[in-house]
Order: C-alpha cells, then sequence, then structure tokens
C-alpha cells in the first residue's frame, strides 16, 4: 500500500435509541427527542477502529472523519481524534435538511470528492434509521467497489485489501482492489479508549462555524493559532452540489405519516407465584392444546 | 407492463424463505394493481426454479445462469437487475432485506436515483396528496417501517421515482402458495450485455458457511430469557423449560448483550421477528424494541416481578414473581398433568 494512505471514516451523530426510557417517552407517547443523548453512532466506532489499525500498519496512513450534520456534530469529531484520528470534516448546512439516504449518500459524495481518500470506512447503519444503505450508495455515487460487513484486514496488498467478511450464514474472505468503501460490523474488534494524552492536545480543536460563534474564547484563538486544531468545516457550496440533488429535492422518498407506537392496553389475566395459580395454568394450556 | 419484481435469493442452492414471502406479498400487490409478478434469479444452476416459484404466483421467471452470480457479488448482481429494470420497467422492486439484499439494494438505488426503504413490516397500496403542491397520486406503495428504535411507525412514498423499491426482512410476512399458481414462464436475461469487465473486479478468496444451528423462527413455542434471569446460570432455566415444552430459546437484547445466550436466539428489532402460538417471556420487561419481534405471537405469558412492566400490557398471563421459583414449578405441574 502507497504511502500517505488517506483514509476517510464516515460517521454519524445519533440519538441513543437504545436506551430509550420512562423519560424519553412524553406523556402523549411520542418521543422525547431532547431527553436522547447525542452519541457517536456505534459501528462507526467499529470502522474507526478499522481504519486506525490500518494507520498502525501502514506508515504515513492518515484517518480523518467526515461526518454531516449540526455544528455540534463536531463533537464526534473531536471524539475520533481523541482516539487516533488525525482530523476530521464537518459537512453542514440547511441545505442537507430533510435529506434521505439517497441525497445523504449524494452530500458525502460530493465531499469525498473534494478530499479524495484512498479508503473510505463506515459503520455498516445508524441506530437511529437501521438501514445500511449509505455506504453502498456512496460507493456507487462515487463508482467505488464496496465490501459490507467488514470485520477484520487480513492483509494490505499493493492496490487492495483482503477483507473478512461476516455473513449470516458464515464468513466470506475478498480481496478488493483500492479506492474502495468498507462498511464495518457490529462484531469487528471495538474502538480503542480515548487517549489522555490526546484529550488534552485536541480538546480545542475547532470547526469554522464554532471558531466564528465566539472567536475571542481562548479555545478558538487556539485554534487559529494551531493549524491541526481545525476542524474543516464545508458548507453546501464548498463540495459543488447539483443543488437539486440535496436535502428534501433530491430525496425520493417522501414520509407520508408518522405514528408514535402506544402500546394497546389489553387485560392480562393476572397470576401469581403460588402453587395452584401455576397448576391451574398448566391445565388450561394443556386442556386448550397450546402445550403437549 | 409496470409488473413487480421480487429479486429471488438462493441459499445454499435453495429459495429463501424470504424470496417465497415476498412473492406472497407481491401477489396481492400484483392483483391489487392488476399488473403481472416477475421473479428475478441470479445464481447458478438454476434449471427448474421457476417451478416453485410460479406456485407462489411467479408470471415470469427472469434467469441469468452463470457462474458469474454464484456466491453473490455486488457489482455483477447490481449491474444485471439495474439493466434489467431498465428495460422491463417494473413499477415495484422488492428484496429481502438480507446480508445480500441489504448490500445491494441501495446501489441499485443510488444507480436509479429511486427510493429504496429498509426493513418494511408493512406493504400496501393507496393513494397520496403531497401537502405542499397538492398534487395527487394513485395507488402508490406504502412503505411502513419502525423507526427511531422502533419508538415510531413511518410511512413512506416514492411519489415521483420509479421504481419503488423495499427491502423486509425474513419471517414479517407470510408465505403461502398462490391460490392461483403462476405461469411461471422463463425468460433468459441477456445479461452479458450489462456486465462490464471492471464489475468483476472484487475477488472471493474463501467461504465458510456455517450451518445455522439455531432457528428460533420456525418455532410453535418459544420460551424466551431476560436480563431479568440474572446470570448465565439461571438462564439454563429457559432452557429446561424449552425442553420440557417442546419449544426453542428465545432472548431479549438485553440478555444476549449480557452474555446469557447466542445472539442467533435474540428477538425483536435488530433480532428475528417471531410469530409462536406461545410464547413465554421470563425476565422481559417488554421495550418495544423486544415487543415489535414477538407482538404476533398467539399468546403470550409474561413471568415478571414487575407488575407494571410493559410485557404485561401485551401479555394473556401476567404472572408477578420471581422467574427462579415461578420456572421449576411450571416445569412441575406440566409434567404431573400431561401424562
Amino acid at each position: 500500500m502507497k504511502n500517505q494512505l488517506k483514509i476517510v471514516v464516515l460517521a454519524k451523530q445519533v440519538p441513543d435509541t437504545r436506551n430509550v426510557g420512562k423519560d424519553a417517552m412524553t406523556p402523549e407517547g411520542t418521543v422525547n427527542r431532547a431527553a436522547l443523548p447525542a452519541i457517536f453512532n456505534p459501528e462507526d466506532l467499529n470502522a474507526l477502529e478499522m481504519a486506525l489499525s490500518l494507520k498502525d500498519r501502514v506508515e504515513g496512513a492518515t484517518v480523518h472523519i467526515l461526518t454531516m450534520g449540526p455544528q455540534r456534530a463536531a463533537d464526534i469529531i473531536r471524539d475520533a481524534m481523541f482516539r487516533g484520528a488525525d482530523g476530521g470534516y464537518l459537512l453542514s448546512g440547511r441545505e442537507f435538511a430533510g435529506s434521505d439516504t439517497l441525497a445523504t449518500s449524494y452530500a458525502l459524495s460530493c465531499a469525498l470528492r473534494k478530499i479524495g481518500p484512498d479508503i473510505i470506512i463506515a459503520g455498516r447503519q445508524a441506530i437511529d434509521g437501521d438501514t445500511a444503505q449509505v455506504g453502498p450508495q456512496v460507493a456507487e455515487k462515487l463508482a467505488l467497489p464496496q465490501v459490507t460487513y467488514a470485520e477484520e484486514i487480513v492483509e494490505i496488498k499493493d492496490a487492495s485489501l483482503v477483507i473478512k467478511r461476516r455473513l449470516s450464514s458464515g464468513t466470506e474472505v475478498v480481496e478488493c482492489p483500492v479506492p474502495a468503501v468498507v462498511t464495518v460490523n457490529a462484531s469487528a474488534p471495538e474502538c480503542r479508549p480515548r487517549n489522555a494524552k490526546r484529550v488534552m492536545k485536541f480538546k480545542c480543536a475547532l470547526a469554522g462555524s464554532e471558531i466564528a460563534a465566539a472567536p475571542d474564547s481562548e479555545a478558538a484563538q487556539r485554534a487559529v493559532a494551531k493549524p491541526y486544531l481545525q476542524i474543516v468545516e464545508f458548507a453546501a457550496a464548498d463540495v459543488d452540489p447539483d443543488p437539486r440533488q440535496l436535502g428534501l429535492s433530491g430525496s425520493p422518498t417522501k414520509v407520508k405519516k408518522i405514528e408514535n407506537v402506544v402500546f394497546q392496553a389489553k387485560e392480562a389475566k393476572r397470576l401469581t407465584a403460588a402453587d395452584e395459580d401455576i397448576n391451574s395454568l398448566m391445565v388450561e394450556l394443556i386442556a386448550s392444546h397450546t402445550l403437549g | 407492463m409496470n409488473n413487480i419484481f421480487v429479486y429471488i435469493e438462493i441459499e445454499e442452492g435453495k429459495v429463501a424463505d424470504v424470496s417465497l414471502e415476498l412473492l406472497t406479498k407481491g401477489r396481492e400487490l400484483a392483483s391489487t394493481l392488476g399488473v403481472g409478478l416477475d421473479a428475478v434469479v441470479l445464481g447458478e444452476k438454476l434449471a427448474g426454479i421457476e417451478k416453485e416459484l410460479a406456485k407462489y404466483g411467479a408470471d415470469t421467471v427472469w434467469v441469468a445462469d452463470d457462474k458469474t452470480f454464484a456466491p453473490f457479488r455486488t457489482l455483477p448482481h447490481t449491474a444485471v437487475l439495474c439493466g434489467l429494470i431498465e428495460q422491463e420497467k417494473p413499477q415495484i422492486v422488492l428484496f429481502g432485506a438480507t446480508c445480500i439484499g441489504r448490500d445491494f439494494a441501495p446501489r441499485v438505488s443510488s444507480a436509479l436515483h429511486s427510493g429504496l426503504t429498509a426493513d418494511c413490516t408493512q406493504l400496501v397500496i393507496g393513494d397520496h396528496k403531497d401537502p405542499k403542491t397538492g398534487k395527487e397520486y394513485t395507488d402508490l406503495l406504502y412503505q411502513i417501517r419502525p423507526a427511531f428504535g422502533g419508538n415510531i411507525i413511518a410511512t413512506i412514498v416514492n411519489p415521483d421515482c420509479r421504481p419503488q423499491m423495499a427491502t423486509v426482512r425474513e419471517g414479517v410476512m407470510r408465505k403461502e402458495y398462490a391460490a392461483q399458481p403462476g405461469r411461471g414462464e422463463v425468460r433468459a436475461i441477456d445479461w452479458k450485455k450489462f456486465v462490464k469487465d471492471t464489475d468483476l473486479a472484487v475477488r472471493i478468496v474463501e467461504r465458510q458457511i456455517e450451518e445455522r444451528k439455531i432457528d428460533i423462527k420456525g418455532a410453535g413455542i418459544i420460551v424466551a430469557g431476560g436480563y431479568g434471569m440474572g446470570s448465565k446460570e439461571n438462564f439454563k432455566l429457559v432452557h429446561e423449560l424449552a425442553d420440557v415444552l417442546g419449544g426453542e430459546v428465545g432472548a431479549s437484547r438485553a440478555a444476549v448483550d449480557a452474555g446469557f445466550t447466542d445472539h442467533a436466539r435474540q428477538v425483536g428489532q435488530t433480532g428475528v421477528t417471531v410469530r409462536p402460538k406461545l410464547y413465554i417471556a421470563c425476565g422481559i420487561s417488554g421495550q418495544i424494541q423486544h415487543t415489535a419481534g414477538m407482538d404476533q405471537s398467539s399468546m403470550v405469558i409474561s413471568i415478571n416481578s414487575d407488575p407494571e412492566a410493559p410485557i404485561c400490557k401485551l401479555a394473556d398471563y401476567a404472572i408477578t414473581g420471581d422467574v427462579n421459583d415461578i420456572i421449576p414449578k411450571m416445569i412441575k405441574y406440566y409434567k404431573q398433568n400431561s401424562k
């Protein structure tokens, strides 16, 4: 593999939908998004680890995060820098609002054309949508081959990667030329933790709009003075898109209706742990041929 | 014209269940729309495959039979499907939400610039009026799916782009012979004109197929354990009850994450969807992510120390108490009464 190998990890900041507790639902039974913490999408962390382990093995390789989202999504770029990434790109703007997976993939592909990576690594899917579409769609937009459900990079060759994939029926090892898009499964190694020294070094890394929001702050002044603390921020116009393919107008799928899931109350027959309760339940189930 | 396409997945020489489930649903949608149902099969040694597909209602069976297509590789599959869709212009294309469908359907949707909805749980034909432009559409495919961790159910439509594409997970829809079998007419896909040399760039070095040892989808009785079982040791009780009742063991995500049992047993949104005649939930609180995978069970019994646990609202019988006390009693009284 060549020197100065440029690896970009596609990552997303997502609401933590895995732990929807009582306070995360409003009394009307709707999702209270404010009560859900924003986190680094879990499988994107597996993707970051795969990128960092590749960087460990290829001298001169660099790892950058690309994320599309609001200003606060810069948090996950900093988090990635604490764990070993060299830097990142934040793609942000109102033009991107309402994007479905296809419009998202298009926007990301425009940014990737600007960045020009050799390898693009992404998590298989994000927990707020679970679609697993953006990785393959980015690959198609850039006319690159894709390797999905990757678990391990087995071998790094001159112009290709040998990758082990996790399938529902077993595993598969493929050899794929680079540049390529790789999507990473949750079964891949977990991401390394934040490194204390890197946290100190990069805690003032800021995106352009963050610097502009508080130019006199100490953090902003440090970021301005030190280029390695600057997170590159792309607005829509910076990545030369066809505006019709962005946001809502670039999204073939439309949401017709949203229903909140509300548990329907059904009267359960209440039983206790007493022997006679359990005994009569079993008698009933056997009599109705539910059992036996 | 403008038929419905179902992509047929071949698993070790056999048609995957999910593809037959999609044909069953496709037959229903095709009847509603008054169009034909086409099955698309890419693989190797496919002679005779149309017989089974016709039973599930396929009128036309498009076949590309060559070693290029087995085992599955993303690029040649994408190229052929895109080429065939442009040639035949189906209005709807359905894929299984499997490792294969979820790999190449997004790529097809990107290449054709048309919408794809992942993991639909219901597909219905209906009309639509755009709230902004007021433009009216008839006979669109409503693609209904849970989103946001299963906390909302979204209905998605593709008003302007064709085809309308969706993936559906295995086990979500019923598999049934069509009342009137389809014609099952085989048509060869002229695939060589669609596949370029660059589509063959990815090489399969090695494949290891692990037999699916655990398969709880078809089980009539499922005894499922949750985090409330307390430990891997206690989880053995779930297995004992399942063994005695002749059922399979399921689990909640929390139990799998805690290492009590294998992921293959996970029921729910990120696991399998089951619809047994009896589901016994032991120490499962009943988060929506779990219940989404089992709420079609004919009968639900919950065992939980918390009488207010959400699972109790779904249950036909809610037993309040300690699982470690109740499960042995169930085993005991089942044995006593079944003799």
